[in-house]
């Protein structure tokens, strides 16, 4: 009897354990929702390399470019043509979230993915040009709620999008009311808007703080206030955050990967257990201070929460300002 | 002196072999496209992106890649121009007036070798007046708020159908049509226009798709209609015979045509047929009764060329700068830039400083592999330019299959390029131009954004897009680009075609 009883309990050991040992095998791809070059192409093509150097992948990781509908294409591809497939993983970001609030991939919602998990985040910044009478966010605030026209916002999505959210977001948490009435012009990139405002033709920037960069060592922008939960390391330790000025304001841009529907749990929890893995390795680090990501990170259970009540508060900002309905 | 060191870090870029090997390459297939008779450089780019996409190039790689194309593309126009009085594209007319006599008295390869020279200097001119005069220009344009920007765009239309346009009309529909395919996809409110609820369709029709498929489908479609293809005259190259004293005699008119064709390619629309016709004039007006102009005179071969290649590359300089180009090719490489997610304007010369300074370098360096290219290997090219185009088409609509394919992998966008295809052949049988098109669908999503952007800065005033000085000024250009055509068109066109005397065969 015992060794009958032993013999099973080794035999469901060695079965859980190869149940457990689930590897990928030949191609991995990444699917990064936009042309070459953008954020999402940045994502799948630093997190495919660090994958390669800690060996969680047999070979190399290709990314695939499928721009379209600000990666409703991809996402649509993702539900509709790779559903159970084990070997795919798409980048996303808050502009993910932000789309999929705002219900503009038609008859699609974040549930029909697997959220695997985020590996750092870019914070939100609000910004002034040098000779701006605005001093810190608290006056900026006080102006909009004389008159929401009195400050004109620019931004590198589009109206409605991320950048305009998290001007949204911030006059909120300052009492700000009459949202919708606050001007917000959108440029093509972050690059395009600043320029606008350090020309003096736009009041205010709002952006992320990577973009900013090259205009505040010039010291031609002010940022008034950084969106995250505490002062960012490094270089941007002078910066302010909302909070400390009384506005209880966050934005992180996360960065991170969903996977298609119907995959094995095992599979789920092999990626999950990877990306935990690349967001400590030293390599991703490295890739992180190198390109301004913050510190960030969210797997399994605890990220999928986090997405759906990302989108609850978009689609309920977007419904106040008459964006949806 | 800031300019100079990024300059040399522009060098190291362009100097990498990689990429020196990709720019050699341009320069060839740009040659080799350039010669063939009617396709002139904003063909030779646009059928050439989908090998930067197919063969995944790195952005700077691809911008020199195409740069060296464009280039190539130049010189390759004058070698049908000479051989066959054959122009490429409009531009190189002007060198026939001169260089086929040149070539039928069994002087072909100094005409050659002459209009090398020339589209040397002239590139040489323009390249260093693009180096001293973009920084500056850069720096201005943070002097550009919505309202300027708007009147800009509006110059940039009204001058498109340019002094040598043929129908201004015709101009004026196409680019109509191309601002009407530009509402295509979500608009910057959210809301979607002519969507149809295909995902494919929101963020509007890309213009890499609409480029490769009006112009190098259309080539494909126009092909198999007249199948022919292999009747062509026999090109016949003399032993080259050019003396140093040679050289100095057309030096003169290489400097003259450089800088006028500068002048020319920096004013928007403006571009390269009047940079060459200018040159040409000039010099005939210089050089007066000593010369013997429209009969070989080897001065009127370097003027209009120095004259082409200048304005091509002074057509760089509003394009770098202010995002808004001045001519096709550059529209093309417009389109390109913006597909690779770098924003032209001044923030480029910071932000993406490599890469500027990498393609303004890959331009002098270009221009240097195409004088030491074409002397020696003129013969090459001409043998070249017999392989019949059932070869060629074949080959340059796979790249384009496999490279649009690349890009975003759908075959909505083969079908779509297809479609443009379509479109391309019947607008050229029309005879409605097709750069406008393009030029519609790359600005027109900018020019409406600019206009919303001015009035919501000035709460729904519409005054205030012509309130500063700038605006104004760009407001009346506008206004004198639109009506100049209809009266020194018509003018200028007689002289060009008086000066024709027996014209070019092909359109």
């Amino acid at each position: 009897m015992n060794i009958k009883k032993y013999l099973t309990l080794v035999a469901a050991t060695s079965f859980s354990l190869s149940a457990l040992a689930w590897e990928p095998s030949g191609k991995v791809e990444c699917i990064a929702p936009a042309d070459p070059g953008g954020g999402w192409d940045f994502t799948c093509r630093s997190v495919g390399n660090v994958m390669e150097e800690l060996d969680i992948v047999p070979g190399n990781v290709q990314t695939l470019n499928m721009a379209g509908a600000g990666g409703g294409v991809a996402f649509a591809h993702t539900v509709s043509k790779r559903a159970g497939e084990e070997q795919v993983l798409v980048a996303a970001s808050t502009a993910t979230t932000t789309r999929l609030a705002q219900g503009q991939f038609p008859g699609m919602n974040a549930e029909m993915v697997n959220w695997i998990g985020a590996l750092g985040a870019d914070y939100g910044v609000i910004a002034v040009a040098q000779n701006s009478p605005y001093q810190d966010l608290p006056a900026l605030m006080e102006a909009l709620k004389e008159d929401p026209r009195s400050v004109k916002f620019a931004g590198g999505s589009a109206k409605g999008g991320w950048d305009h959210l998290k001007v949204l977001i911030a006059a909120r948490a300052a009492d700000v009311e009459s949202l919708p009435r606050i001007p917000y012009l959108s440029y093509n990139n972050g690059g395009e808007a600043m320029t606008q405002v350090v020309g003096g033709h736009v009041d205010a920037f709002t952006g992320d703080i990577t973009e900013v960069q090259g205009f505040l060592e010039s010291g031609d922008l002010r940022v008034l206030a950084v969106l995250s939960e505490e002062r960012l390391p490094g270089q941007y330790a002078d910066i302010p955050t909302a909070r400390e000025q009384g506005i209880d304001a966050l934005g992180p841009n996360w960065r991170g990967f969903y996977m298609p529907a119907d995959i094995p749990a095992e599979t789920r929890d092999y990626w999950i257990n990877s990306l935990d893995r690349i967001y400590t390795s030293e390599e991703w680090q490295a890739v992180m201070t190198q390109n301004g990501l913050m510190p960030f990170h969210m797997s399994a259970a605890e990220f999928e929460n986090f997405v759906q009540e990302q989108i609850q508060s978009i689609a309920d900002l977007s419904r106040e300002i008459g964006l949806i309905r | 002196m800031e300019t100079l060191g990024f300059l040399m870090d522009g060098f190291a870029v362009a100097l990498q072999p990689e990429n020196l090997m990709f720019a050699l390459l341009g320069a060839f297939l740009g040659t080799l496209i350039g010669a063939l008779p009617g396709l002139g450089p904003a063909n030779g780019v646009a059928i050439l992106i989908p090998l930067a996409f197919t063969l995944g190039l790195r952005p700077e790689t691809a911008l020199i890649m195409l740069t060296a194309v464009y280039a190539g593309a130049m010189y390759g126009g004058r070698i049908s121009s000479i051989l066959l009085n054959i122009p490429g594209d409009e531009p190189a007319m002007m060198t026939c007036l001169d260089g086929y006599p040149m070539a039928r008295k069994g002087k072909a390869a100094e005409a050659l070798a002459i209009s090398a020279v020339a589209s040397f200097m002239g590139s040489l001119i323009a390249t260093i007046g693009l180096i001293l005069l973009a920084p500056i220009l850069a720096r201005f344009a943070l002097t550009f708020g919505p309202a300027e920007y708007f009147a800009l765009f509006l110059l940039a239309f009204a001058t498109l159908g340019g002094i040598t346009g043929k129908n201004p009309m015709k101009t004026v529909v196409a680019a109509c049509i191309g601002l009407m395919i530009a509402t295509v996809g979500i608009d910057n409110t959210g809301v979607q226009r002519f969507t149809f609820g295909a995902l494919e369709l929101y963020e509007g029709v890309d213009f890499i798709i609409a480029i490769v498929g009006l112009f190098a489908i259309s080539e494909l479609l126009f092909f198999i209609e007249d199948k022919a293809g292999g009747g062509k005259e026999k090109m016949q190259v003399n032993k080259l015979k050019l003396s140093f004293a040679d050289l100095r005699a057309i030096m003169p008119s290489c400097f003259r045509g450089g800088f006028l064709g500068f002048i020319a390619g920096v004013l928007p629309g403006a571009g390269a047929s009047l940079g060459s016709f200018i040159g040409y004039t000039l010099e005939k007006k210089m050089v007066g009764k000593k010369g013997y102009f429209g009969e070989g005179d080897p001065r009127g071969v370097a003027g209009p060329e120095a004259g082409n290649n200048g304005a091509s590359s002074g057509a760089l300089v509003p394009m770098l700068t202010l995002g808004v180009p001045g001519s096709g090719t550059t529209a093309v490489l417009l389109a390109l830039l913006i597909s690779m997610n770098i924003t032209p304007g001044p923030l480029m010369f910071t932000q993406n400083a490599d890469i500027v300074w990498g393609v303004i370098a890959a331009l002098l360096i270009g221009n240097f592999l195409l004088l030491v290219l074409n002397i020696p290997l003129v013969g090459i090219f001409v043998k070249l330019l017999s392989v019949p185009p059932r070869y060629l088409l074949p080959i340059v609509t796979m790249i384009a299959f496999v490279g649009i394919y690349s890009i975003s992998n759908t075959t909505f966008d083969l079908y779509f390029m297809v479609a443009f295809g379509v479109a391309g052949y019947i607008f050229r049988k029309l005879e409605i131009p097709l750069v406008p098109i393009i030029l519609g669908l790359l600005l027109g999503p900018e020019m409406e954004k600019n206009l919303r952007h001015a009035l919501d800065l000035a709460d729904g005033d519409w005054s205030v897009l012509w309130e500063s000085g700038l605006a104004i000024g760009l407001w009346v250009f506008a206004g004198l680009g639109l009506i100049l055509p209809y009266i020194l068109g018509p003018l200028l066109r007689r002289r060009m075609g008086k000066a024709m005397e027996e014209g070019p065969t092909a359109d």
